[in-house]
């Protein structure tokens, strides 16, 4: 289990969602939207361009307040939760700084930055949980190397190795491998699956691309329209005969068939 | 008190410029990595444009103009974070709005005093060679406070550079670090104005930035390099000007101008290597 300081809700879900509303100006954008990640759970968050799902992720971050409902991130509402570092997030664009060179290694470090305090020196204990998470996203002979000499797709290995640095218990990441070369993708996968798995992390996924990961989903969850559309374990929508798989337009066919 | 050093640097009042120089060429760079980080390479000049105004007010009213600047100056630069945080303006939009009035304001107020003195002047293209013994105390202490909370904040300051939203999630405060970064700037802005002037604040804080990130692999190493150019930029500039009689904030810049021109080629050089072989 990932180490944890404070205390916390025993049974509490590591997100929950309900009636979560949110417009921007008139335009609604999440309408009534309950969902919940369990302990330990794997989640994906699947839709089309449009459905709500970056402003669901905001809104379950506490980025952005929403406009009715409620929002428990690991028990407690977003700007309760006095240790933020227990969330890892993965943000949908990889930031890239090409404006001043940082290693894969400073980068990864500067998630241990919350956790200890803004002021405080590094702990001896954060070389061991940066080795961990560099040997995780199997970046760990790369520690050296300016992030921008990496691959679009190695970056957001060090941006996940960046939240996982703190080991987190509820981690989101937004779009990771959009547009990611495959041996990216299938070292995503393994990254994400041993802390899911293994440590017991709760993972919400925000992908169109799922394939990479369909077996080892436990539920899937589609937005449409602002509102949630299909919740369920994702033999329930492959059963219908629909792939999980790589799409190459903006609508995935087979969220066509949810109603 | 003057202390045994060799030529250029024997008299009193060299001595003088150099120490404040210095405290200048470690602290402008230092900031400016964070400016040039967040893309707010401009900030150096937009603040230093309000503490002008500052300046001409403290003038006017027969004010300490160091401090009036330095209200000024931070308030300025205070606003110009907070609109950006909250996304009331973009970054560059709020700045040229500050810019434009503080230069402004400042045109208004020295029409006001009477005429374009010579006290406006010295403030606008830096007097490093009359600073009295006081002033470049103020300014070492200056420097050395802001050298004691970079130390303290610099990995903060990094991981909010880097990804301000993430750096929110993951709880860090956010708000205030940049905020503490904008006034930290003010500061700088008005330490330096002595040493190089309003009009070339910014050059200090950008172009040893410049020079280092084309030397650098890690950012730690960009810091030092910055330091490294800022100091170096001063020595010389101060030497350079001292020799050829020539006016010191302006070598001072054009030094550091020609330490990043040397390192632009040097890279270039280095990049054509890699791609022929």
């Amino acid at each position: 289990m990932p180490l944890s300081d404070g205390p916390r809700a025993p049974a509490a879900d590591a997100l929950a969602l309900e009636g979560v509303s949110f417009s921007y100006g008139r335009h609604a954008v999440l309408d009534g939207v309950s969902l919940r990640v369990g302990r330990g759970e794997f989640v994906a968050l699947a839709g089309p361009n449009g459905s709500g799902k970056s402003t669901l992720v905001r809104v379950a971050l506490g980025l952005t307040a929403p406009v009715a409902g409620q929002v428990r991130l690991l028990g407690q509402a977003p700007n309760r939760l006095k240790q933020r570092w227990r969330v890892g997030y993965v943000p949908q664009r990889a930031v890239v700084v090409d404006q001043l060179p940082a290693t894969v290694e400073e980068v990864v470090a500067s998630g241990c930055v919350a956790r200890r305090g803004w002021a405080r020196r590094p702990h001896p204990d954060e070389r061991e949980r940066i080795d961990r998470a560099l040997d995780v996203v199997a970046l760990a002979d790369r520690r050296s190397v300016p992030i921008t000499e990496l691959s679009g797709g190695q970056q957001q290995r060090v941006f996940i190795a960046r939240a996982l640095v703190s080991e987190p218990e509820l981690l989101v990441l937004d779009e990771p491998v959009a547009g990611v070369d495959a041996e990216s993708q299938a070292r995503f996968r393994d990254a994400i699956v041993t802390r899911c798995h293994h440590d017991g992390v709760a993972v919400l996924l925000v992908s169109h691309e799922l394939g990479a990961v369909a077996d080892d989903l436990d539920r899937v969850l589609v937005l449409r329209g602002g509102r949630v559309a299909f919740d369920g374990p994702p033999a329930a929508l492959t059963a219908e005969g629909v792939s999980l798989g790589v799409h190459r337009t903006d609508l995935p066919v087979w969220l066509e068939g949810l109603t | 008190m003057t202390l045994p050093l060799p030529w250029p640097f024997d008299r009193e009042y060299m001595q003088l410029a150099l120490a404040s120089g210095m405290a200048v060429g470690a602290c402008a760079p230092l900031i400016g990595t964070f400016l040039v980080q967040k893309r707010l390479s401009l900030m150096g000049d937009g603040v230093g444009h309000m503490a002008f105004a500052g300046v001409a007010a403290g003038l006017l009213a027969g004010l300490s103009p160091l401090w009036t600047a330095l209200a000024v100056a931070v308030a300025g630069a205070v606003t110009i974070e907070w609109l950006r945080l909250r996304r009331r303006a973009s970054g560059d939009l709020a700045l040229a709005v500050f810019f434009y009035t503080g230069i402004a304001g400042g045109v208004v107020l020295t029409g006001l005093a009477g005429s374009l003195n010579a006290g406006v002047l010295t403030y606008l293209f830096g007097s490093v060679l009359t600073v009295s013994p006081a002033d470049a105390r103020s300014i070492c202490l200056l420097g050395a406070a802001i050298l004691v909370v970079i130390a303290v904040s610099w990995r903060a300051l990094f991981a909010v550079a880097l990804d301000e939203e993430a750096a929110r999630v993951a709880g860090l405060p956010v708000d205030a670090l940049s905020i503490g970064l904008a006034a930290l700037t003010a500061v700088t802005v008005v330490a330096a104005m002595r040493v190089v002037g309003v009009l070339l604040v910014a050059a200090l804080m950008v172009l040893p930035v410049g020079a280092a990130q084309r030397l650098a692999r890690s950012f730690v190493a960009t810091l030092r390099w910055a330091v490294a150019v800022g100091l170096g930029s001063v020595v010389v500039g101060l030497a350079v000007a001292r020799a050829g009689g020539l006016a010191p904030g302006g070598t001072i810049v054009l030094v550091a101008s020609g330490a990043f021109a040397i390192t632009a080629i040097f890279d270039l050089g280095r990049r054509r290597a890699r791609a022929s072989s």
